[in-house]
């Protein structure tokens, strides 16, 4: 019940992220592999741009490490659009076995727990996991139009626009050594304009239990990073990690590192790219260099619609937890 | 089974992200629209009293004033410019009638990929249709009372 799974033969192989001109503008933006030179990308529609990024940073990731389509038993990829448009027609131009997986912005470590598990459990011996958001997509979708001139509440997010994917295979620098499913969380927050608050009690519940199957504490983690809960949510997390007799740890979330604060991002970065590329980009070579040597990343996720945010719901959360290590030469 | 986001716990946490939340400076807010607002309507007005030194009248140089300000705030929203003076101006840019054209024009060049039809026309009123049909409600109630009060 509610298990931790602990696995001994999943590895990272490759990272590639392929982000927007605003992240490209960040403190990260020398660190992704291509930095798009605007949101548009050449094509005739948003949706189209982002399912370029998630395309290029798939056939990149098989570059980088030197794969063809064959080389692969399948991709797990998700996005925030309905029906997972940039994830399933991406697909569609890649001859590999696929599943659109959706877990809105905790799709990353979603689809690299399933696929981990698959690997671990033997079916499987490379996959590609993905995961694609891109601002104006998402902001059509959820929001307003982008030309529309209204302010920003400071406790809102800016979804990113950012595609990643990771080969998980039998043999690479990192291992994939934890995984933790989220259970669906909802403390009643129902302002869709306050996502982090929505999506710490998620954060926690999955910390918690990862951390009590495991019998370790915040501190045996060199890092913990959340995927997208901004300013205002890592404060509601520390305040419950407070709570709880858990201890702190080092704390840190994806979506506090993508801008910084003279780029007017409010609260920070959101949107499933938000783990996806920070993970690609930047944990994984700190992984690799050993300047980190366990990173638990747990991408949140906000699980709510449109429709039901209209209909004045509350918001249920989710959060998945990955345990990444670095693999130490013998 | 009690429902997590019906127990007291939750009830408390929601209190705490009450207490969280960043201040808004309403103070500041309240003087950049001020500004922004102010200098819409001084722009207006210098169209207005340009067009009467011409012999127009007063209600006809508003008509053509009020039409030359929908047109400079649908260029400048087509121009990716008007989000940037609102970002700044909140109330102040939305409340005047160029805030009514940015209301119209940014919905029509986002759904302008979904067609002519279905996209652009369908979804052009999206955020202006709310305001028409209660504008016309509530210009109908209050000329009914008018009618029978006076």
């Amino acid at each position: 019940m509610n298990k931790t799974f602990t696995l001994k033969n999943v590895y990272v192989e490759e990272t590639a992220s392929v982000v927007g001109p605003t992240e490209g503008a960040g403190p990260l933006g020398d660190l992704y592999d291509v930095v798009i030179p605007d949101e548009i990308y050449g094509e005739s529609s948003w949706e189209k741009a982002e399912r370029k990024m998630l395309i290029e940073s798939i056939g990149l990731c098989m570059n980088k490490a030197g794969y063809e389509p064959a080389d692969f038993d399948m991709i797990l990829a998700g996005d925030l659009s309905g029906q997972l448009i940039s994830a399933n027609f991406a697909a569609r131009d890649l001859p590999i076995p696929f599943a659109g997986i959706y877990g809105a912005c905790s799709t990353f470590t979603l689809t690299v727990g399933m696929g981990a598990l698959l690997i671990e459990g033997g079916f499987m011996d490379r996959v590609i996991a993905g995961a694609s958001s891109h601002h104006e997509t998402a902001e059509k979708t959820f929001r307003f139009p982008t030309e529309l001139g209204v302010q920003r509440k400071a406790t809102a997010t800016w979804t990113m626009s950012g595609a990643a994917a990771v080969i998980l295979g039998r043999s690479g620098p990192v291992r994939v050594s934890e995984v933790t499913f989220g259970r669906v969380v909802d403390y009643g927050i129902k302002d869709a304009n306050n996502l982090g608050a929505a999506m710490a009690p998620a954060a926690f519940d999955t910390l918690e239990r990862h951390l009590k199957n495991l019998g370790k504490r915040p501190e045996d983690y060199d890092l913990i990073a959340t995927g997208d809960l901004g300013s205002v949510g890592q404060i509601m997390l520390k305040h419950l990690m407070g709570d709880s007799s858990m201890g702190s740890g080092n704390l840190t979330d994806c979506g506090l590192l993508v801008y910084d604060t003279r780029q007017d991002a409010h609260a920070g970065a959101s949107g499933c790219g938000a783990s996806a590329c920070v993970f690609s980009s930047h944990f994984f070579p700190l992984l690799k260099k050993g300047h980190i040597r366990r990173l638990l990343l747990l991408a949140t996720g906000a699980l709510f619609g449109l429709t039901t945010a209209q209909q004045k719901e509350s918001i249920p959360s989710t959060s998945h937890a990955i345990c990444f290590e670095r693999v130490e030469e013998s | 089974m009690l429902r997590e986001r019906e127990s007291p716990q939750a009830k408390r946490y929601a209190r705490l992200v009450e207490q969280e939340k960043p201040r808004v400076d309403v103070g500041g807010n309240v003087l950049k629209a001020f500004v922004v607002g102010g200098t819409i309507c001084l722009i207006g007005e210098v169209i207005k009293t340009y067009l009467m030194s011409f012999g127009l009248s007063g209600e006809v140089a508003g008509v053509w004033t009020s039409i030359a300000l929908v047109f400079l705030s649908a260029l400048l929203t087509g121009l990716g410019i008007y989000d940037e003076i609102a970002r700044f101006g909140g109330a102040g840019s939305a409340i005047p009638i160029t805030g009514f054209s940015n209301s119209v024009v940014a919905p029509a060049m986002e759904f302008r990929s979904e067609g002519a039809i279905l996209g652009l026309a369908a979804r052009m009123f999206v955020i202006a249709g709310p305001v028409i049909v209660y504008g016309l409600v509530s210009a109908t109630v209050f000329g009914l009372i008018r009618s029978v009060l006076f």
